[in-house]
């Protein structure tokens, strides 16, 4: 076994791992993180997106002992320092972006990093951009609502019904 | 997934090392390479980590050839690869956003995935693949579905690609898996067109010659108008037949000079 650090929201935490050991099962059983979701484990589905040095990233397809030491951001660390819902989750929330739930970790966090390196997307954009976050409720015409309303848009106006 | 030992070298040198190792098998972005393991198809008994070598990671230009370190995400080469546009956006159409952001262009040539994106690009461009070892052209490098001329532990440490003229690829989206259904990369040098097919042949990407040289008479979409393509040593799957992807081979090849 080998103990892998890193800055999880904020926090340095250490847990101990196998080689084999992916990112996910890090975060779920070695710190306890159980936000970020197992979907399909085989890397398509995007329910366990979480962010690594920044970038949005699926956990499942990922050995921990590969981003020890990095900065690691899951849906834990989405809310504001007041307990209060984030604005992508917000926005999720008034939206109805979510029926099941079980997705909406992924699509917050892929929603995120979209945001950040496109403020303000077209519906168009959108769509590409959480086109690795499957959502087997079909949800998607609410999701993407939410997605340009955490960007400050009219998503009633702009998007597909 | 069986167990085996991790190792995450910073040199080149140092993977070469680990890589002798009996049972070494060495991981870049591993978007393939784990799904693979979790199905004990691949069960390595050492992973020798590429992402923490500096030296492979990077695009720089210089000479009319834009070269890629082999350990750089198709997220990166999508945002500075800009002095080979066709290039930047066959990056940033491979799969999703995360998985642009952790897949590797040497990941990608070195697994020669019967429709994966990059092996079209190198082919078309006559690309150099660098390794630890030689440097290979793209004519030389690729040996039929899944396999290139790589010897066991030899690393691709860069890719460099000769600027053309003008250049598109496009490809049709398998839309479950963003592999290409088909995809076609043309580029035009001073000396001729290349024509680079991926997605199509059970023998992996290849050049369609008989493109190539009509197109090199007369760059624009009419030119192939009277070309076949033969559905013969053609994919044939659910999701679409040997004619299906011989039809689409020369579709996106008119698509991809009209676009260029």
């Amino acid at each position: 076994m080998t103990k892998v650090t890193m800055t999880v929201n904020g926090i340095s935490q250490s847990a101990e791992t196998e080689g084999r050991t992916l990112l996910s099962a890090y975060l779920r059983e070695g710190l306890g993180l159980t936000g970020t979701h197992i979907g399909c484990d085989t890397s398509q589905c995007g329910a366990c997106v979480v962010h690594v040095d920044g970038v949005a990233v699926k956990s499942c397809s990922i050995f921990a002992q590969d981003v020890a030491g990095s900065r690691v951001t899951t849906i834990e660390g989405m809310a504001n320092e007041d307990g209060s819902l984030g604005v992508v989750q917000q926005a999720f929330q008034d939206h109805h972006g979510l029926q099941c739930g079980f997705c909406t970790a992924g699509m917050v966090m892929t929603t995120s990093a979209l945001l950040k390196g496109n403020p303000r997307p077209t519906e168009q954009e959108v769509r590409h951009g959480l086109e690795g976050n499957i959502c087997r409720c079909t949800g998607y015409h609410n999701i993407v609502k939410a997605v340009l309303a955490a960007s400050g848009q009219d998503a009633v106006a702009m998007a597909a019904e | 997934m069986i167990e085996f030992e991790f190792v995450k070298p910073s040199t080149v040198a140092d993977a070469v090392k680990a890589l002798a190792a009996d049972g070494a098998q060495a991981l870049s972005g591993g978007q393939t390479l784990t799904p693979t393991m979790k199905q004990r198809l691949a069960t390595p008994s050492v992973l020798v980590s590429l992402n923490g070598i500096a030296e492979m990671k990077g695009v720089t230009v210089g000479g009319g050839v834009v070269t890629i370190g082999g350990a750089t995400t198709h997220a990166t080469v999508a945002k500075e690869a800009s002095a080979y546009p066709a290039l930047a956006r066959l990056a940033g159409g491979i799969g999703d956003p995360a998985v642009r952001n952790r897949g590797t262009i040497g990941g990608s040539i070195a697994n020669n995935d019967p429709a994966a994106c990059y092996p079209a690009g190198a082919l078309a461009s006559g690309a150099v693949i660098v390794t630890n070892k030689r440097s290979i052209t793209a004519d030389d490098f690729f040996k039929g579905m899944f396999a290139t001329v790589l010897d066991e532990g030899e690393i691709i440490t860069s890719v460099s690609f000769p600027v053309p003229l003008k250049a598109a690829y496009v490809k049709f989206d398998q839309p479950a898996s963003r592999f290409a259904l088909t995809g076609v990369f043309v580029a035009q040098y001073a000396g001729g067109v290349r024509v680079a097919v991926t997605g199509a042949s059970n023998n992996g990407v290849f050049r369609w010659k008989e493109a190539e040289a009509a197109l090199s008479a007369n760059f624009s979409a009419s030119a192939i108008a009277g070309l076949k393509v033969s559905p013969k040593d053609m994919i044939s799957d659910l999701h679409g037949t040997a004619e299906y992807r011989a039809h689409l081979v020369k579709v996106l090849t008119g698509r991809a000079v009209s676009a260029a």
